[in-house]
């Protein structure tokens, strides 16, 4: 733990009860799929993350379900890695920035750009458990609707939003976008026209605290500076 | 005692065939559908929500909610801001209880960077959040009354909400959307006199709440609209992830202030998390109503306890949040709210996944509404409780 926090957490975070549960979920799971379920992370105290073969993918939320008795559904998403070739809109227009362009995946590794993602919980056992599955060249996932009948609208949710199929889904169609509308808008290739008009001003305009000296000359340390570009990039580390 | 077992032999004779002749009829005539449209604009969906159902005579045999007339793209913008700069965002999601909303995104930042508030600010930033669920599901006691034909209730809600409200305003400077949640704290400390006022409010909501169990709770007409009405088994409200006082509604005991252990001071008071066995909209009202007063008993108990000390942990000005991923959810007024946080070391987040509860409490309509009758979608929706910028976000 960092110093910041308080002193008055009666139990280290590692020592919360659920870890061993969570370890064993990841147990569960793995003898339920078998060699489907290609890697897992169990952070302690916190949360347990999983990522199974997309094939695998509707046969892991039936085993979720039936077999570690993860009766809740929690959500339902998808994740575009790739680093957005717009950056967070704060350059002019048309500037050229250079910007990286690797794709690197999260928690639990990844090969695909696209990655589905769920969240599952256990009533009785009071935890829950992140699964996600690579979404391959074709993007399509075995729909979860057999597993959990409320992933209905989530996975509409993600196929407009990411452009996703969701095999054996009844009724896949625009949830929040217009009939015909062209582009994903989640998908980090897909620009945020206000921000391409106008960049955001919001990103340099740092205010300075009541108290405090608004000119970086007079301010003591290192990110806790002015409005100024250098201690943004340099600020807060 | 039927209308058939009243009449003579002949008579029922005669009733019988009439009987027959109707059933013929209909088998003859195929009587037809008729679709009826529910919003966007009507005044018993919250919102623009619109509802599509088919009918046969009074009956619904298929019903569809069209979302998505409020969408307004949250988590696209959260990727163009800064960490800070979300708050302001998420606060419109649920807007009647939105500090509820600001927690666990800043509780989600806050893992990600090892930083907790001190305990003055969590015991403030969880006093603030009861007051947000009694002034969230305040109102909804009162409109439940408008829903159903009473107009009283809700005047008596307006008239209530308004002090939670006040107390919210002069805490954080607003009265819908305080933006008071900071990464490491709150903004600000309380003013002074706030904890006296707060007990004397908690004292009046105690009284609404006992007001509307005695007005509306025990009607006859609303126990009568209501009873055995849109039963959801406890199965199937597991399987479409209904959360919050639905949930519970239906027999199950599951509230994440209990059931898991955050940064906030809800381990420090003692309360009950109230079930009721039936699955019925009278259930999910009642669960609402039992809620709404714990709520003032938690507020009261955290105003007795409350500690002394700073109200923010040293964070840097600009703040950097570490890669990582984060999923931390709270029980808000509407049920389970979340977000999954994504950071790549950057000012600001690589992808944010708002798990709103009203998504998924709505997602059940199509099956709940299956087999009603048409007085009764009105208060299948009522209680279910949506707030229209939570499905949508």
């Amino acid at each position: 733990m960092s110093p910041l926090s308080s002193d008055t957490v009666e139990a280290p975070l590692a020592e919360l009860p659920g870890d061993a549960l969570r370890e064993r979920a990841v147990d569960d799971l793995r003898a339920a799929i078998g060699d489907a379920l290609i890697d897992s992370l169990v952070k302690p105290g916190d949360d347990v993350w999983v990522r199974v073969r997309t094939d695998a993918w509707r046969d892991a939320g039936i085993a979720l379900r039936d077999k570690l008795g993860m009766d809740y559904f929690c959500f339902l998403s998808a994740i575009d890695w790739m680093p957005s070739p717009f950056g967070r809109g704060e350059d002019e227009p048309g500037a050229e920035v250079e910007r990286p362009t690797e794709i690197v995946q999260g928690y639990t590794g990844g090969e695909t750009r696209f990655q589905v993602f769920a969240r599952v919980a256990s009533t009785t056992h009071r935890f829950g458990i992140t699964i996600k599955a690579d979404v391959g060249e074709d993007l399509v996932v075995p729909s979860w609707i057999p597993a959990y009948s409320g992933a209905n609208w989530h996975e509409r949710e993600a196929h407009e939003m990411f452009g996703i199929g969701f095999a054996g889904h009844p009724n896949l169609i625009n949830m929040y976008l217009p009939t015909g509308f062209e582009g994903h808008p989640l998908r980090k290739d897909f620009p945020l026209l206000a921000r391409m008009v106008k960049p955001w001003p919001g990103i340099v305009d740092v205010e300075p605290l009541p108290g405090e000296a608004a000119d970086p000359a007079d301010a003591g340390d290192a990110g806790v500076g002015g409005p100024t570009t250098e201690n943004i990039e340099g600020g807060g580390s | 005692m039927s209308a058939e077992t009243m009449l003579g032999d002949r008579q029922k004779l005669a009733y019988i065939a009439s009987q027959a002749a109707d059933a013929r009829l209909n088998v003859e005539l195929e009587t037809e559908g008729m679709t009826l449209n529910i919003g966007p604009q009507h005044p018993a969906t919250h919102g623009t929500l619109r509802i599509i159902c088919r009918l046969d005579g009074e009956q619904v045999i298929w019903a569809e909610p069209s979302a998505g007339y409020m969408h307004r793209g949250y988590e696209k913008l959260t990727e163009v801001r800064t960490f800070p700069q979300v708050t302001s965002l998420v606060n419109r999601i649920d807007w009647l209880g939105s500090f509820a909303n600001e927690v666990p995104f800043i509780l989600a930042a806050e893992k990600l960077m090892g930083v907790e508030a001190p305990p003055r600010a969590q015991h403030i930033r969880t006093i603030l959040f009861e007051l947000s669920r009694i002034a969230n599901v305040g109102l909804f006691l009162g409109d439940l009354g408008v829903q159903m034909g009473a107009v009283t209730p809700v005047f008596m809600a307006f008239r209530d909400r308004e002090y939670v409200l006040n107390l919210i305003e002069s805490a954080t400077g607003g009265r819908f959307h305080p933006n008071f949640d900071r990464i490491g704290g709150l903004k600000d400390d309380l003013p002074k006199g706030w904890i006296d006022e707060t007990r004397g409010v908690m004292r009046k909501l105690r009284n609404f709440c006992t007001e509307m169990e005695d007005l509306l709770f025990g009607n006859e007409i609303f126990q009568s609209r209501t009873r055995g009405i849109g039963v959801i088994p406890k199965d199937v409200a597991l399987q479409y992830g209904l959360s919050g006082a639905n949930l519970r509604a239906s027999g199950v005991d599951y509230d994440l202030r209990r059931d898991q252990r955050l940064p906030m001071a809800w381990d420090k008071a003692d309360f009950t998390v109230w079930t009721h066995p039936d699955g019925d909209s009278y259930a999910r009202c009642w669960v609402r109503l039992m809620e709404t007063r714990e709520s003032t008993l938690i507020v009261d108990q955290l105003l007795d306890t409350m500690p002394a000390g700073p109200v923010m942990a040293k964070v840097p000005r600009i703040i950097k949040v570490p890669e990582g991923e984060a999923w931390v959810s709270t029980e808000n007024p509407l049920g389970e709210m979340g977000y999954y946080v994504v950071s790549k070391g950057d000012l600001g987040p690589f992808r944010v996944k708002i798990r709103s509860a009203s998504f998924n409490n709505i997602s059940i309509v199509p099956w709940v509404l299956r087999g009603v009758f048409v007085p009764d979608i009105i208060t299948i929706l009522a209680s279910l409780y949506f707030i229209l910028g939570d499905i949508d976000r």
